[in-house]
């Protein structure tokens, strides 16, 4: 298969909580054939309702951390002196030691120490998975908490994706992205065919859309929007389709308040399998975005 | 971690594993309530959405700096060791020229100019985001915003926290997630309240927070947003956890309407009022139980 | 034009071209002279968070390749290439030898700039 006939979906909120997942996993389940990547590597949900079997587990690295070697270390504070991020601290004994949950990984400290006392080992950063889910085969990671999200996960998850696809002549990619604009976001937007973005009809949502709109117009990446949850606040959904369409991005359809969402999470089945309310209007976006794919 | 300076005031953070659970309506409505004056830091810079609540006076705007190299052609020799020291591809020396420079890649380390055998490296002010301030009655907003396109958060939650007066508290509204920018907002506070509500995803983000604020050493309760049946044993999971529950909010449409409108729950529906004045008092109960000062 | 990077995953000129530049699985050099191969893994540059782009670019700058052709180029690795006197040409997904044909017989266009944004 080759790498041009693959499309890739990436479906994102701007703000999170907005029902992205949820929407992903329904997806997952209404492809006839897709490779499903979990990019919402920051507290990573979709495994919850699609069940993965995992078949192999990686570490992650990503950037370096400074270790002072306590031994070797004089107490000179050169390198307390140099630190731009706080990172580096002074303890009881006059010794000094780096935080790795400020430490950046710039290397200064290790550079400049008078006795060469600092280790600069690569960051174990979390894991990324290969498996076996309900909707067919899934790439997910998880990032160890406090690990720097710099969207280089991301960009392993989606090319492991890539892969698979290719290999298993598989023509399409299901992504789940992340919420934001920074890094990660970016990470998962270049080169997809597609971006949904996920809303709510709420001020944030509308706020928060217009962040992401910037972004994928940045990367001329085709857009579309659907409002979820849109009948907490019709005024608000309007006023965000007007938004999307004036943005240059197609509205995909909307999808309506219904706790059957949740009920299928509590069941960790996809919302699209236990045939709630909803279910129906998410096969709706689903039937446009295969339009438009 | 480390020997930290004891403020005068408290610093609450306001977090949650997963976006969404409510955690600006949360710090927003606490702020309201807290009947004393008060800083509201919004944190959640990629995103900032406490302004569109607060009929507020912006009294200042401020960029966000970072110091990025600059080169003096005149002393450059091409020797390349700004590029060989920079971890961030921030510099490219491709020989006899002077380097390439991407200052969007920067990190601020200031390590190119430190290596510089010719002193051709100084440093000058790139914008990568910018701070609103303003005030709304009792209440103090700072609010950092990242410059689209942008791609280091923590500098510019820095400069938010950095704005804050130590003699007022303060309730800083952190970002989503459990990654550097939900770390570099919960190493600023004293105290952290965890947001969740009773469903799967939550919970399952809940247990990465908690694990993310243990590792920082700092005292946390959880507040149960959209409570209603736990099917999931959110509770129960506070209860063998050691985690005191601060406040249930229960499942309410008329909640989620006044949110959706940008109001004040507080301000709206008098019965929330009197939750989130109980819940300032249980923080403050709880920053003395920790060492704090209320 | 002496020198020739082709971004690849393979290891001969039968192997496909790699779309991406600067997270590319490797490069396949090909000196037009000598009519020799030589590989240039791009491990580093994959590593990299940021900037893999750049880092990419040094390398084969530095490897003494004068022409790239890649599918598709980032702004960031678009300067430093320009700057370095390296000829871009954008080309779409066939095989190595296929390329080096139309590079050879003119039908490949020159880039003039960076033909996507860049994104990390």
């Amino acid at each position: 298969m080759r790498h041009a006939q693959i499309k890739e979906l990436v479906v994102l909120s701007g703000k999170g909580g907005t029902g992205k997942t949820s929407v992903t996993a329904s997806f997952a389940m209404l492809a006839k054939k897709a490779v499903v990547a979990d990019c919402d590597v920051d507290a990573a949900d979709l495994h919850l309702v699609l069940s993965p079997e995992v078949q192999e587990r990686h570490c992650f690295f990503s950037g370096n951390e400074a270790e002072i070697r306590f031994n070797d270390c004089t107490g000179c504070g050169k390198c307390h002196t140099l630190c731009r991020f706080d990172a580096i601290y002074r303890t009881e004994n006059n010794r000094f030691q780096v935080d790795p949950v400020a430490c950046e990984g710039c290397g200064v400290c290790v550079r400049f120490c008078p006795a060469k006392a600092i280790n600069f080992p690569e960051r174990h950063s979390g894991h990324w998975m290969i498996s076996q889910a309900r909707s067919g085969p899934m790439v997910h990671a998880q990032l160890e908490p406090a690990a720097e999200n710099s969207g280089k996960l991301v960009t392993t998850v989606r090319e492991r994706a890539w892969e698979l696809a290719v290999d298993r002549r598989i023509p399409l990619i299901v992504s789940d992205g992340p919420p934001g604009i920074g890094c990660p976001v970016i990470a998962s937007l270049s080169g997809v065919s597609l971006a949904l973005i996920v809303t709510e009809p709420t001020v944030s949502g509308l706020h928060d859309l217009q962040r992401v709109l910037a972004l994928t117009r940045h990367f001329s990446v085709p857009t579309i929007v659907c409002v979820n949850k849109w009948d907490i606040n019709p005024q608000q959904t309007e006023r965000i389709e007007a938004v999307s369409r004036a943005a240059g991005a197609q509205v995909a359809g909307r999808i309506r308040y219904d706790r059957g969402v949740t009920q299928a999470q509590l069941q960790q089945i996809t919302a699209v399998e236990l045939g709630c309310a909803a279910a129906a209007d998410i096969r709706k976006v689903w039937q446009q975005i295969t339009r438009l794919l | 971690m480390g020997v930290q300076a004891k403020r005068q005031a408290p610093r609450i953070a306001v977090a949650s594993g997963k976006g969404g659970t409510g955690k600006t309506t949360i710090a927003l409505n606490l702020a309201a309530m807290f009947g004393e004056p008060v800083q509201l830091a919004d944190c959640d810079v990629e995103e900032p959405n406490l302004n569109l609540f607060l009929q507020y006076e912006q009294l200042d705007s401020q960029p966000v700096i970072m110091l990025v190299p600059e080169i003096r052609a005149d002393h450059c020799t091409g020797c390349g060791a700004c590029s060989e020291i920079c971890r961030f591809n921030g510099l490219v020396s491709l020989g006899a020229s002077k380097p390439l420079l991407f200052p969007e890649l920067c990190h601020g380390c200031g390590g190119c100019a430190l290596v510089c055998p010719s002193e051709a490296i100084s440093e000058r002010p790139l914008q990568i985001g910018t701070i609103n301030s303003g005030h709304s009655n009792e209440i103090r907003l700072i609010e950092g915003r990242l410059d689209v396109g942008v791609s280091l958060v923590p500098p510019v939650i820095r400069a938010v926290t950095d704005q804050l007066f130590s003699d007022i508290p303060a309730i800083l509204d952190a970002p989503p997630g459990t990654s550097c920018p939900a770390v570099a907002t919960l190493r600023e506070a004293d105290y952290v309240v965890l947001v969740a509500d009773p469903t799967p995803f939550s919970l399952h983000d809940l247990k990465l927070a908690v694990a993310m604020v243990r590792e920082l050493g700092l005292p946390c309760g959880v507040i149960i947003n959209r409570a209603g049946e736990d099917l999931i044993g959110l509770s129960r999971y506070c209860q063998d956890e050691g985690l005191p529950v601060l406040m249930s909010l229960p499942d309410d449409r008329q909640i989620a309407e006044v949110v959706s409108k940008g109001q004040l729950v507080a301000a709206c529906l008098p019965e929330y009022g009197l939750l989130f004045k109980q819940l300032g008092d249980r923080v403050r109960t709880e920053l003395q139980k920790h060492g704090g000062r209320p | 034009m002496n020198l020739i990077a082709f971004s690849t995953a393979g290891t001969e000129l039968n192997d496909e071209l790699d779309p991406r530049f600067g997270r590319a699985r490797g490069f396949l050099l090909y000196d037009l002279t000598l009519q020799q191969i030589r590989l240039l893994e791009n491990e580093q540059s994959r590593n990299a968070a940021q900037g893999a782009g750049i880092h990419a670019a040094e390398a084969i700058v530095k490897a003494g390749v004068d022409t790239l052709v890649t599918g598709h180029c980032g702004p960031k690795a678009f300067r430093v290439l320009n700057a370095a006197g390296v000829q871009v040409y954008n080309c779409p997904v066939i095989t190595l030898q296929e390329a080096l044909q139309a590079l050879q017989s003119g039908t490949l266009e020159a880039a003039t700039a960076a033909d996507v944004e860049g994104h990390w």
